[in-house]
Order: structure tokens, then C-alpha cells, then sequence
């Protein structure tokens, strides 16, 4: 559908799959205290998380349990209390562009149009190439979501679902080494939700990127990850079990409707989500 | 089937003489012309009895532009009328007081040579208007060059915030008029002491409102600086600036309104040329229609350079 991924324009997208790291993402034995007016608040204890290059892996719990805090650390916007988080064998130490992110929020610049939003991110990544190189860059990366037809306008033109897409450009745009995604879907309606995430299926199947996705959204989980990290309750909040996905790709979404081991997943998802770490409603 | 089609045509005509009709009763009576044809007759009166009465009761296009515009026009004109009825009166209890007439025509003659030059006291009232225009202009244009960016720093350290604090809250409620001698005392010239008195004055709410904007600027969008680790100037002229910039219109319309307030005071104890020192000459030299017209002046140049800057404000608004 978008033929755009040549070697011309993304080398290191297509290039990633000569040699799989393991421990590509690593995270080591850590805690995360925040100081509050009540006192020390302890939201996450003794995480240890192994992501292996070209996985994707899905971050599931109940709000509150510490998961986007556990995404924030990777992308490095915040620092452990304790532990060690490395990146690619680098310990992470500042937020940076091999890091991408996809806000819930999309947090487009609303003053810029959805090229510009883009392009502000080719711009630091790929200082050293032409203006040429560069634009075609932010082009590419908006093809790839398929909003060439809309490059002109600024996001409060376009819809919810469009902005998230121009979010995704822009994190793909800077070619991280790893996407991280925060509730990407969550603020859509489903309709437009599983439009979207069909549309990442494809978009990571194709780029092979590492990429770990904060859900609370069951089906999304386990339709796209390797892996489902569930989280236990906060506070001290750890990681509950572990769930491999070895479903085969392509995965189509109606099809896995039927499917005898995607609905077995999916239920232990929701077993340990609902049974052996239910939340009491607040 | 001919009867069907002759009650639609009927139908359709009805519907046609009464133009203002709803589309919610076409539909009605079309779908039950489709489906039922032995109640048509009696469908078809409903339909021309409910279109007649919406048409009685639904103004035409043009009836509502026209009740739009009397609603526009009347309740000012009546206000701008009463306030003349009461001014006339007034200025027949005090007949020292200039009407309305007779301030009309001394305006007249006024106008037609607004760019004479007898004597330095002597000249046309458009010189005077544009002399204290330039000293606004200065006073202002340098509270703006050092303002804004001190409202910048204000506004993205916190220590710069705690810093100026207290000397600005103490220094802000102060009147403008005080700062004049200090001026004349510091400066020796009148001319400067009056550019200082505006810049004094009006640089607060610019320093004010840019460091509030650029505070308020949200963590989601210095996260997306973080994550894509942008260069501090790519900060300041991609997210804080175009942020910031609403609040800071809003700072330098405020800034520019107490300008032109403070302008007319300055003037009228510096002397020298200007509109509020004319009002005064013109005070001394018991032109009273002259006091009247330079408030209306000084008024209506409040007025238009207040909506220059709204309309200035509102091309860089981003939403």
C-alpha cells in the first residue's frame, strides 16, 4: 500500500534484520519513588525486563499500576530511584531521538502544520543530510500513515485518529532504535482504534523495530505483541507473569476472532487482569 | 397509479407556495403519499394547513437581516442619542459648559487645518496628535524590548521569578504620575521624562503576562522537546514563543491602553507639544470646546490603536 519504505529513504529501517540482539531493552532490578507531599511514594519495585531486538512487547494493568512510569523510564524522561535501565547496550541516562515516542495525547505542536510537526523531528535526527534528504524523510514517514493528503494541515483541521497518525510519522520519521508507545489508541473510538492498529501491525512488520506499548486494552495487547508484560497493582507495583504471544503473523483480526489459542491468550490475560489482580473499584 | 401521481403534483405545489416549510413535513407527506393513497387528501390539507402556519410564523431570509441589523444599530444610536440629550441639557444648566452644537462646528473648523504651523505653542491639533503618538511609541516600543524577554526569563526560571518577585509587586501599583519627577530629576529634559513615564507604566503587564504564558507552557509539549532533544533555541522559537504569543498580546494591549491613558497626564504637566498638553494650552486660553474635542480624541485614538492590536493579536492566534 505505501511502497515507500525503499532503501533510498529509511536505510536502517530495512536493514535491522542481519543481526538480533537480545536484552536489546534491558531494565535491572528497578524501583521508582516519587517524593509527594504525603511522603515517598513507592510506585514501582524491583522491575527486571529483558526486550529482545524486533520485539514487540505490550505493558498491560490496571490504571495507576506504574506502566506508563515504566515507558517514561525508557524513553529517560524520568530516573530510576534505583536500578539500571540500558538501551542497546548504553545505559539510558537523557531522553533521545533513538527512543521515540508516541504520546496518548499526540502532543502535535498546534501551531505547526503535520509536515512541519514531522520534519522538526528530521531536522535534529538527520542534521548532517540536504534539505532534500530531509524532506523527503518527513514526506515518507507521512505516506507511510497515509496522510500524504493532508500534509498542509495544521491538527486542530484534522481528526483525532489522523493526529495520532501524524504522532506515529513523526516518532517513525526520527528511525528510532525503539518505538515506545503510550496508550497510542486510547483516547479513540474503536472503530478507528482497530483501523489504526492494523495499520501499526503492517507499519512494524515491515520496519522491524523494537517496540513496547502501554495498553489497557486486552484485545489490542495480544493482537499485536511477541510478548504482554501484566503488571500488578500499585502501589510497589512489579510484574506479574510474563505472557509469550506466539501467534504467526500476519495476524488478521477476524480471523483470530475464531482462533482456538488467540482466545486462550487472551482469556489469561483476562483471568490474571481480573481474578488474581482485580482492582476494587475506587 | 394516476391518482397517486395527481395528489403528488398537488402535493408538490402546496409545498412549493409555501417555501419556508421544513423539510421534516415534506418528508412526512411524501413517504405517506407513497405509501397510503386513500388518506392523501386529508395528508395533504394537514401538510398545507402546518406549511401555511410556519409560514406565518417563520420571518423570511430577509425579515430576519433586517431585524438583525435594526437589533445591531438601534440600542448604540439610542445610547450615543442619550448621551447628547444629556449633555445638552447639562451645558444649559452650566452655559459656561460647550453643547453639542457648538463644540460640532468649532470641530469642523479645527479639522480643516489640522496641520497649520503658526508658533511652537500655536500648531495644528494633527501635530499634536502625532507628537504624543511618537512618545508613546517610544515609551512603549522600549517597555516591549525589555519586557518581553524579562517576562521570558520570569516565566522559565524559577529562580528568576523569586528573584524579581518582590521588587515588581512593590513597584507595579505604583501611579504612573509619580515616576515624573523622578525623571525630570534624572533625565533634566521633559521630552525623556515623559517616555519614561510610559515605559515605567506599561511594561508590567508585558513582563506580567509573557512570564505567565511561558510558564503555562504544557509538560506534554517540553516532553516532545526532550524526546526529540531539541537545541534551547529550537525550543524558544518552535514551543515557548508561539505558545507564549497569545498571552503576550494580551500583555501589549494592556501595555499600549495604560500608555495612552498615562500620555495625556504626562503632557499636561511637562508641556511642551502634544494632545494632553493642548488640552491644557486650551484650558488656559478658554477654548472649551477644544477640552471637549481632545477627550473625544484621545478617546477614539484609544480606540483604534485597542482594535489595531485585537486584530494584530487575532493573525497570530493559532486556534
Amino acid at each position: 500500500m505505501n511502497p515507500i519504505l525503499n532503501e533510498a529513504t529509511t536505510p536502517a529501517l530495512s536493514n535491522n534484520t542481519a543481526k538480533v540482539t537480545e536484552r536489546y531493552v534491558h531494565i535491572e532490578d528497578v524501583g521508582m519513588q516519587f517524593v509527594t507531599k504525603k511522603g515517598t511514594f513507592e510506585a514501582l519495585k524491583n522491575i527486571n525486563l529483558s526486550i529482545t531486538q524486533g520485539e514487540f512487547v505490550s505493558i498491560i494493568g490496571h490504571s495507576g499500576c506504574g506502566k506508563s512510569t515504566v515507558l517514561n523510564l525508557i524513553a529517560g524522561l524520568l530516573q530510576p530511584t534505583t536500578g539500571n535501565l540500558f538501551c542497546a547496550g548504553r545505559e539510558i541516562a537523557a531522553p533521545g531521538p533513538e527512543r521515540a515516542v508516541v504520546f496518548q495525547n499526540h502532543s502535535l505542536l498546534p501551531w505547526l502544520s503535520c509536515y512541519e510537526n514531522v520534519y522538526l523531528a528530521v531536522e535534529r535526527v538527520f542534521g548532517s543530510e540536504t534539505k532534500v534528504q530531509q524532506e523527503a524523510r518527513a514526506y515518507a514517514a507521512l505516506e507511510l500513515v497515509g496522510l500524504s493528503h493532508a500534509v498542509e494541515k495544521r491538527p486542530n483541521e484534522i481528526s483525532g485518529g489522523m493526529k495520532q497518525r501524524v504522532g506515529i510519522a513523526r516518532a517513525l520519521a526520527m528511525e528510532p532504535k525503539v518505538l515506545l508507545l503510550d496508550e497510542p489508541f486510547g483516547a479513540l473510538d474503536a472503530l478507528t482504534r482497530a483501523g489504526l492498529q492494523d495499520e501499526l501491525m503492517r507499519i512494524m512488520q515491515k520496519s522491524g523495530a523494537t517496540a513496547v506499548m502501554v495498553t489497557h486494552d486486552v484485545d489490542e495487547a495480544v493482537l499485536l505483541s511477541d510478548k504482554i508484560v501484566m503488571m500488578t497493582n500499585g502501589p510497589s507495583a512489579g510484574i506479574g507473569e510474563i505472557l509469550e504471544v506466539d501467534l504467526p503473523y500476519p495476524r488478521k483480526r477476524l480471523e483470530l476472532a475464531e482462533n482456538v489459542q488467540y482466545n486462550h491468550l487472551r482469556s489469561e490475560v483476562l483471568k490474571f487482569l481480573y481474578e488474581r489482580h482485580a482492582k476494587k473499584v475506587a | 397509479m394516476s391518482a397517486i401521481s395527481i395528489n403528488k403534483e398537488h402535493l408538490k405545489l402546496i409545498l412549493e407556495d409555501a417555501k419556508t416549510s421544513s423539510e421534516s413535513i415534506v418528508k412526512e407527506t411524501v413517504l405517506a403519499a407513497n405509501e397510503d393513497n386513500t388518506h392523501m387528501q386529508m395528508i395533504v390539507e394537514k401538510a398545507a394547513e402546518k406549511t401555511q402556519k410556519s409560514a406565518k410564523s417563520q420571518p423570511s431570509a430577509m425579515q430576519i437581516k433586517i431585524t438583525d441589523f435594526f437589533k445591531a444599530v438601534i440600542p448604540p444610536v439610542f445610547g450615543i442619542l442619550m448621551f447628547l440629550g444629556i449633555w445638552t441639557l447639562l451645558s444649559h444648566q452650566q452655559p459656561i459648559l460647550p453643547g453639542p452644537i457648538s463644540t460640532w462646528h468649532s470641530a469642523v473648523e479645527l479639522f480643516s487645518h489640522p496641520f497649520h504651523q503658526n508658533s511652537l505653542d500655536d500648531q495644528g491639533i494633527g501635530w499634536n496628535i502625532l507628537s504624543s503618538l511618537q512618545r508613546v511609541a517610544f515609551g512603549f516600543g522600549l517597555a516591549a524590548l525589555v519586557g518581553i524577554p524579562l517576562g521570558f526569563m520570569i516565566g522559565r526560571y524559577e529562580f528568576m521569578s523569586s528573584m524579581t518577585a518582590p521588587v515588581i509587586s512593590i513597584l507595579r501599583p505604583v501611579s504612573p504620575l509619580a515616576w515624573l519627577p523622578l525623571g525630570l530629576l534624572v533625565m533634566g529634559a521633559a521630552g525623556p521624562a515623559a517616555i519614561w513615564v510610559i515605559f515605567i507604566s506599561s511594561i508590567w503587564p508585558m513582563v506580567i503576562n509573557t512570564a505567565v504564558g511561558v510558564s503555562k507552557v504544557p509538560q506534554d509539549y517540553m516532553n516532545v522537546a526532550k524526546v526529540l532533544n531539541l537545541s534551547e533555541w529550537k525550543i524558544i522559537t518552535k514551543i515557548s514563543f508561539p505558545y507564549v504569543l497569545p498571552y503576550m498580546m494580551t500583555g501589549v494591549r494592556l501595555s499600549i491602553g495604560i500608555a495612552w491613558l498615562v500620555i495625556v497626564a504626562a503632557e499636561m504637566l511637562n508641556g511642551g507639544a502634544g494632545i494632553g498638553f493642548w488640552l491644557w494650552d486650551e484650558y488656559n486660553a478658554s477654548n472649551y470646546e477644544h477640552i471637549i474635542i481632545a477627550i473625544f480624541v484621545v478617546g477614539i485614538i484609544g480606540l483604534l490603536l485597542e482594535l489595531g492590536l485585537s486584530m494584530l493579536a487575532k493573525r497570530f492566534a493559532y486556534e
